[in-house]
């Protein structure tokens, strides 16, 4: 059980704001922390992560890691941390980054086992593709079988194939080590594949919280389904108007009419909804 | 060929003052740049400036405080002379002590900027990691800033080669004890012997491009091979 209680003044690019966050996370949860960028997001994991000041408090069942003045410092949480940009010792092996945090040799192994990194275990990190980088960071993060894992958008940087193989990975690992994980993201459908709670931020505040299910899926009325996306361009065919627009990684066309066109302008975030028809599924062949 | 007789007296005692002044301060030098890197303290700015005053200050300037500061006749000077027996001016260990403030930016400068360079991530991943600022600097922030380490370590041997007011101030002319080649090329122009201080001249030219040379060949394989973006 995870007990934050904090509060922290920000300054931020629209002036000082103030993050106040109170939140019990239970064991072995995956939490997804969301929200735009700015509101807070990385600071709460920062101060969680014992690298930032805050006043309240932080618990971890009944060891208090920051209380009033006293503030446990980073060394001593046992803590793991991935970092958007891997921050791997440039200087030391694959194999070295992860027995630097640890010595324990049969960990170590285990887990390049399980990212099916083996095989690179004596190269340098810059010698590898961002995505195994990044595997190397989760395995570093996991060789103090830290009770808390803590994730600053790991996978913002990475193709979506890889993505979806580090998805994975990282799922992988919460469950065998029986973590409770925090992760920063801003991707709804690694959301949904991984966390199984989620909490938005908005300028500092929990404006959100529940299942990823509960917040992220929300259709009105008799909508079947509703889809986020960016409305790219306004096209005019004859007498109607197609609408293209971006969702997720695709790019679909709707039919407007004279008046929608004039209603909606593009760069507009946009709500694709349906109600008349019920969706087909199909398997991918590839 | 009497006058083109080389006495390398000069040489040797401009090197082995080098060699003892870049190891003292190499020693000094690590934590205080490591500590100017990482620190939010208000007081950095004020001990930024007096850390660089060196490059600043004419070294008669620097080199006349310190002449004052470890004569006889001041606490420091008197205190040494009368506990351990030791004069602090006009002998090696006087030389010594001047260098190491005189070249003390030309260390910590080039450090500094090694560690402020690094990744603040993979620094706090050490320290996530449960090490000591200590270890991280020695384990991670070093190994990652070698090409600083080597600049830093060169140029400060090359600059206390290269010193002359200071050691004259502090240190005279005394062969074999005081007298560094730079002294000595003075000495031959003073006497108008000019064959004998081109000769010093060209062999100190020589030698500086080439320990420069070196470092910029090293530090650029260097950046090559751990592939710096």
């Amino acid at each position: 059980m995870l007990d934050i209680q904090i509060r922290k003044t920000l300054l931020g690019s629209a002036g000082s704001m103030e993050l106040d966050v109170a939140l019990s996370i239970k064991e072995h949860a995956f939490v997804a922390l969301a929200g735009k960028s700015g509101s807070g997001k990385t600071t709460l994991l920062r101060i969680l992560a014992g690298l930032e000041s805050a006043e309240g408090s932080v618990k971890v069942d009944d060891v208090v890691w920051q209380e009033g003045k006293k503030v446990l410092p980073s060394q001593k949480r046992g803590i793991g941390f991935v970092f958007q940009d891997y921050a791997l010792f440039t200087n030391m092996s694959v194999e070295k980054n992860l027995l630097y945090v640890c010595k324990d040799e049969t960990l170590a192994e285990e887990l390049l086992h399980m990212t099916e990194l083996t095989a690179l275990k004596d190269r340098l990190p810059s010698s590898l593709s961002g995505g195994q980088q990044q595997r190397v960071s989760l395995c570093r993060a996991m060789m103090k079988r830290p009770k808390l894992l803590l994730m600053d958008e790991p996978l913002s940087a990475l193709d979506p194939e890889m993505r979806s193989k580090l998805q994975h990975d990282i799922l992988n690992l919460h469950k065998t080590f029986g973590t409770t994980t925090v992760m920063v993201s801003h991707d709804p459908s690694e959301i949904y594949r991984l966390a199984d709670y989620m909490v938005v931020l908005d300028a500092g505040k929990i404006v959100k919280k529940g299942t990823p299910k509960e917040v992220m899926l929300k259709t009105q009325g008799s909508q079947k389904f509703s889809l986020r996306g960016e409305l790219l361009d306004i096209i005019k065919a004859d007498v109607i108007y197609i609408a293209v627009v971006s969702i997720g990684q695709q790019i679909v066309e709707v039919v407007m009419d004279s008046e929608e066109a004039r209603a909606f302008s593009v760069g507009e975030s946009v709500l694709i909804s349906t109600k008349a028809f019920s969706p087909t599924i199909s398997k991918l062949v590839v | 060929m009497e006058f083109m007789s080389l006495d390398f007296a000069p040489f040797l005692l401009s090197f082995k003052l080098a060699g003892i002044t870049t190891f003292i301060l190499f020693i000094i030098a690590i934590p205080i740049s490591w500590w100017l890197s990482q620190t939010k303290c208000r007081c950095k700015p004020f001990v930024e400036a007096v850390s660089s005053l060196p490059i600043v200050l004419p070294p008669s300037v620097l080199g006349f405080y310190i002449l004052f500061a470890l004569s006889q006749n001041s606490p420091v000077g008197a205190f040494f002379e009368e506990t351990f027996g030791i004069k602090l001016v006009f002998n090696f260990t006087g030389l010594v002590i001047a260098s190491v403030f005189y070249s003390f930016p030309f260390m910590v400068q080039p450090l500094q900027g090694g560690f402020e360079s690094l990744n603040k991530n993979m620094l706090e991943a050490s320290y996530m990691a449960g090490k000591s600022r200590f270890e991280t600097m020695y384990r991670v922030a070093l190994p990652n800033i070698k090409p600083a380490v080597l600049t830093a370590l060169i140029v400060t041997f090359a600059h206390t080669v290269g010193e002359f007011g200071v050691v004259l101030m502090v240190g005279g002319s005394i062969p074999g004890e005081t007298k560094v080649a730079s002294v000595a090329i003075y000495e031959f122009v003073e006497s108008m012997d000019y064959a004998q201080a081109h000769l010093y001249s060209a062999i100190m030219l020589v030698m500086s491009f080439s320990v420069l040379l070196a470092v910029y060949l090293f530090n650029a394989r260097h950046t090559r091979r751990i592939g710096v973006r």
